[in-house]
């Protein structure tokens, strides 16, 4: 893999887009939506993430790339404090609108950072229009109108809706897996969250699934700030804004896009994303 | 040296088929007391097994015929009562070791489950007394519904733990992810996904307090009249088998025969409502 794949992909409309858009630094003034500081995380004695400081642009796309066990993931987990759920411990502090997030109560804050997952893996025992509501109602919404209304809007943005408007009551599991990924997508913004977390999102779909997931990405940074993690750089180079390369549990380079994917400064992202190693 | 060879090669083969028909002869020898048990009870209790064994009340000692309506409908309530002590503390203890067991507490709390599942079913049938009899003065169906859920505890505990840990971390992580909380997650998405697994849990479990007898003895005690207070001794089909069993009477003895073969076909049912049950859980995924 080389750095020249970005140009064979550059037709695309997604490609071109960083370049018509002002840049990161050019949105300098606004704050970034999230910040991490000096970011260490464990898992028991082994330690997963060291001394990692980035932040996350407001309606940005920030791509993660990195070979396998780098941290990445375990970075994305800390940004909505999943990580506590696989017993992980963090030392430093990340921010969300400047807010500690070790503050603010768990359950809000994965109200408004969500995660979508690399398997997709919505609730076997709802049907595909509770898989949308379960975040609503099992947070005390019951206005059936309403709920009908959310499920319609978040199924729209997953680019979904016409494929099941006519099989809502079915199984979420009945549907292809690219679909489920997309109803996952859907399940994650009924809850109105200002962040989406992405942790390889489409590395278990095929090629076409993969494309309707980037083109949703694309949409989706209108409203949501979005970080995702791929271990496909063609895709980082396609979706994202901005990327930060992990080796070993530390951030190596962050920067828009395009830069790092033409002129990197590192020695180790260079190497990585020209395919010497990982 | 090529003869060597044939000659170790039919030796290897007929030490192979040695073993097999040594073991094949041990799964017959295993199969012969279940296959006798279930013919020669057929064979005994079918004549006494007709419509008014089932509806009737037994007769008064030295007339021939009745029923066992009394012990049917007894150990019916005996296992709701059982399900009903037994149950809630069962599942809620699987769900506890499955989300928050892994801690020293939640190791000792697994460790007694496997203990208590191993105690005999009398000396839980002695506590039972203990509590439930002794206070109240008389035998009751309620201490015999103890004795049962006591009974039902570990297993259904177990299953529970066991089918809850099969739920993929995933599902968990989803709900989680999307601003659940913990407990809602846990009760609402988790537990519906292991229902099936559940289920089958608690038939077993429901399977192995129908055949007790000894805890019963001393708790629900046995009752030859109609009687559905639970502060009063009831009948129950073991009870029933036993009393009738040791009685002189030839036409209580085929009677006895008669409520062993409707127990065992009971359970024999619960067994198969318990192998449907697994088979589509596995067929689904």
């Amino acid at each position: 893999m080389r750095s020249i794949d970005l140009a064979t992909t550059s037709e695309r409309k997604v490609m071109d887009v960083p370049s018509d858009q002002p840049s990161p630094a050019a949105k300098a003034g606004e704050p970034a939506k999230m910040v991490a500081r000096n970011v260490d995380a464990f898992f028991g004695k082994t330690q997963a993430l060291k001394k990692v400081s980035l932040e996350v642009a407001t309606n940005r796309v920030l791509a993660i790339i990195g070979p396998s066990g780098c941290g990445k993931s375990t970075f994305l987990r800390c940004l909505n404090r999943m990580h506590e759920v696989a017993s992980g411990t963090m030392k430093g502090t990340i921010t969300l609108d400047g807010q500690n997030i070790l503050q603010i109560d768990e359950v809000n804050l994965r109200r408004r950072v969500g995660m979508v997952f690399q398997k997709p893996n919505p609730f076997p025992t709802m049907s595909i229009f509770d898989n949308v509501a379960a975040g609503l109602r099992f947070n005390g919404h019951h206005n059936r109108k309403h709920l009908a209304e959310v499920v319609e809007r978040c199924l729209r943005q997953a680019a979904l809706w016409d494929e099941v408007k006519d099989s809502l009551n079915k199984s979420g599991m009945s549907i292809s897996g690219g679909q489920q990924q997309r109803l996952c997508i859907a399940r994650t913004l009924a809850v109105s969250p200002e962040v989406v977390l992405m942790d390889e999102p489409a590395s278990a779909l095929d090629p076409l699934s993969t494309a309707k997931i980037e083109e949703l990405i694309y949409e989706l940074k209108q409203n949501y700030t979005i970080a995702i993690v791929t271990h496909n750089m063609q895709q980082a180079a396609r979706v994202s804004d901005m990327t930060a390369f992990f080796y070993l549990g530390e951030l190596i380079e962050i920067g828009e896009t395009k830069r790092i994917f033409t002129t990197p400064e590192k020695r180790q992202t260079e190497d990585y994303i020209t395919g010497r190693f990982g | 040296m090529r003869t060597n060879e044939k000659l170790y090669l039919l030796w290897r083969k007929a030490k192979n088929n040695a073993m097999l028909a040594f073991s094949l002869a041990c799964l017959l020898l295993a199969l012969v007391p279940l296959v006798l048990i279930f013919s020669y009870t057929l064979i005994q209790g079918i004549s006494a097994i007709n419509l008014d064994f089932f509806i009737q009340m037994p007769k008064p000692v030295g007339e021939t015929g009745g029923g066992m309506a009394n012990a049917l409908v007894g150990t019916g309530i005996l296992i709701g009562l059982g399900g009903l002590f037994g149950l809630p503390v069962g599942i809620l203890a699987g769900i506890y070791l499955a989300e928050y067991g892994d801690n020293p507490l939640g190791g000792t709390v697994r460790f007694l489950a496997d203990v208590l599942s191993g105690i005999p079913s009398i000396i839980v049938g002695v506590v039972a007394y203990i509590i439930v009899v002794l206070p109240m003065k008389h035998f009751s169906a309620l201490a015999g519904g103890v004795a049962l859920g006591i009974l039902m505890i570990p297993t259904v505990t177990r299953t529970t733990e066991e089918m809850i840990r099969l739920v993929p971390q995933s599902y968990r992580e989803a709900g989680l992810a999307i601003g659940i909380p913990r407990w809602k997650t846990t009760l609402r998405i988790i537990l519906p996904t292991a229902l099936k697994g559940i289920t089958t849990g608690i038939l077993l479990a429901i399977a192995r307090a129908a055949g007790e007898t000894a805890p019963l003895l001393f708790t629900a005690l046995g009752n030859r009249f109609w009687s559905t207070a639970i502060d009063q001794p009831i009948g129950s089909l073991t009870v029933f088998i036993y009393d009738y069993a040791k009685s002189p009477f030839e036409d209580w003895i085929r009677q006895a025969w008669g409520a062993a073969f409707v127990l065992i076909a009971l359970i024999f049912a619960l067994s198969v409502i318990f192998r449907i049950v697994t088979r589509s859980r596995y067929a689904e995924h």
